[in-house]
């Protein structure tokens, strides 16, 4: 396996994404909601409910949860668009005639997925984390972010759920033929985080340092399992023939 | 350069490729025909490595088609032409060629020289900033071999490149692949195209699921029909007809005013035809003996073959 072809397949994926404004779209609307909307809630409603700031920690855990959420979403397009657009533009096959190997092509579609997305949501977070900061300080009297929940959230749990988008996006990918059923099949991939966050509200599960470790955990056992699946679907001799 | 012994490809209970066994030379343009479902991109694509072979064996320049580190040395000496372009149509003309130029692994001048003199000879260089999307089908094609030719590969491998296009646009590429003949590369080119075959290929091979014949044009063309008789007449009457019938004659044709009939030695043959003709009161305009075309070839071996 070479980084550098793989490296390749992305930057070709980065080129091609400069030209598909909903793959733009998609990167930037979620994070911009998130670092903007989240902060203006809290500021539009602790000037009207005095006891909201009493459950802010649990709140703002429960909204850092959202930007997990974000990253399970925004793969989703990219990876179908890289899969599927290539399926219908018909460009695997001269692809596939190269001497790169089905894992080389397979990471460079994942790096083309995960990479924006990483870049999106840190950088929402930050302005999340900096707009919530300023929007609660007042009433806390500190920062609350950054902190090590957060941390945990950004730098294990949130790459964890991208890794399992992409892959879900290329195993459904290789099953449908356009972007649009893609992303119909692809919204399957939040029934899982909306279950966790429905569990954390009805305090089934806390979303603190050891509920996203193990959060994680468990979403890292299911991005294994769907390596194998991914990689048994992503092989030339399949995607020639077998693949719609 | 290719040599097949024996290929075969089954997809299933379906057997797309029978026992194929060919050779072809280094620097030959090689003609592969067939109709459609007769197994040609199923062979080209064992040949590139991009699906396996059920049986046989195959080796593309020395390399083992089937051995995983052959397959990759396979890609890197082949460039292909698939049946459909597959260009990256977000994508530049240049920035696709300068995407397989990296990929093989070219230097930097390399790429550029190459995209450059191979844009310039595909009349594309003026397009290079354009994206491949806006291009015409011809315009793809031709980026498309272009692609294909980036790294200078020793084998181009070319499916159908004609297919679909407008005359002037296929005249092009024709011409291109002509070009390439020139510089002694060597060329596997699927086609239904039969004048096409003809003009540009020094040897063919006509598939229909098993090899049904290979050679020369011009042994091709010999090697199933003989010649065939064609007399004008003035005017085909019943008199005429009555001898014709008589004379039980090979295949024999009659279109309007015309009389066609297969010949194995037509200096012998056909006086006795014409003599019957003139004492059933035809006028004679004209005697012709043509040969058979690789059309007529062709058609026979795929129908005895379906």
């Amino acid at each position: 396996m070479r980084l550098s072809k793989a490296w390749l397949v992305a930057s070709r994926d980065f080129k091609i994404f400069r030209h598909q404004k909903n793959i733009l779209y998609s990167i930037i609307v979620f994070p911009i909601l998130i670092s903007v909307l989240f902060p203006a809630i809290l500021e539009f409603a602790g000037q009207r409910s005095v006891g909201l700031f009493a459950a802010l920690p649990s709140l703002l855990n429960s909204f850092s949860f959202f930007i997990v959420i974000g990253a399970a979403y925004i793969p989703l397009g990219i990876a179908s668009y890289s899969i599927v657009g290539e399926k219908v533009e018909k460009s695997l096959e001269p692809l596939l005639a190269t001497p790169l190997t089905d894992g080389e092509i397979l990471l460079g579609k994942a790096i083309s997925a995960l990479l924006p997305t990483l870049a999106a949501m840190y950088a929402g977070a930050t302005f999340f984390m900096v707009g919530v900061d300023a929007a609660t300080f007042g009433r806390l009297g500190y920062n609350y972010f950054p902190n090590w929940t957060f941390a945990v959230l950004l730098l294990i749990l949130v790459p964890v759920a991208v890794v399992m988008s992409v892959l879900y996006s290329i195993i459904v990918s290789s099953r449908v033929n356009d972007v649009r059923s893609a992303n119909g099949y692809g919204i399957f991939i939040f029934l899982p985080f909306l279950a966790i966050y429905l569990a954390s509200e009805i305090h089934l599960i806390s979303l603190d340092i050891t509920g996203l470790l193990i959060i994680a955990g468990v979403l890292a056992a299911i991005d294994i399992a769907l390596y194998f699946v991914g990689t048994a679907a992503f092989q030339r001799e399949e995607i020639l023939t077998k693949w719609k | 350069m290719i040599d097949t012994e024996n290929l075969t490809k089954k997809f299933g209970n379906l057997t797309a490729v029978d026992s194929l066994t060919l050779h072809v030379n280094d620097g030959e343009v090689f003609g592969f025909l067939g109709p459609n479902g007769a197994g040609k991109t199923t062979t080209v694509r064992m040949l590139c490595c991009l699906i396996s072979k059920t049986s046989g064996n195959a080796t593309v320049g020395g390399f083992q088609i089937g051995n995983k580190e052959d397959s990759l040395k396979i890609r890197k000496i082949i460039g292909l032409v698939p049946d459909n372009v597959g260009l990256s149509e977000n994508l530049t003309a240049y920035d696709n060629l300068d995407f397989y130029g990296k990929i093989y692994d070219c230097s930097t001048t390399q790429r550029k020289e190459n995209i450059q003199r191979f844009l310039d000879m595909l009349g594309l260089w003026d397009k290079r900033n354009v994206l491949a999307g806006t291009f015409s089908k011809g315009m793809k094609q031709k980026l498309a071999i272009a692609r294909a030719l980036i790294h200078e590969p020793e084998i181009l491998f070319m499916d159908e490149p004609t297919a679909n296009l407008d005359p002037e646009s296929a005249k092009t590429v024709r011409e291109f692949i002509l070009e390439l003949k020139k510089q002694k590369k060597t060329i596997f080119l699927n086609t239904h195209n039969l004048d096409e075959a003809q003009r540009i290929c020094d040897r063919i091979a006509i598939l229909n699921t098993k090899l049904r014949a290979i050679g020369t044009p011009e042994e091709l063309e010999r090697s199933v029909s003989g010649k065939r008789t064609v007399i004008t007449l003035e005017q085909v009457n019943d008199a005429v007809l009555n001898a014709l019938k008589k004379l039980s004659l090979r295949n024999l044709t009659v279109d309007g005013n015309k009389i066609t009939f297969d010949v194995v030695d037509p200096d012998k043959e056909n006086s006795p035809v014409v003599e019957a003709l003139v004492l059933a009161g035809g006028h004679v305009r004209a005697i012709n003996v043509v040969g058979s075309t690789l059309e007529d070839t062709y058609l026979k071996l795929v129908r005895e073959s379906t």
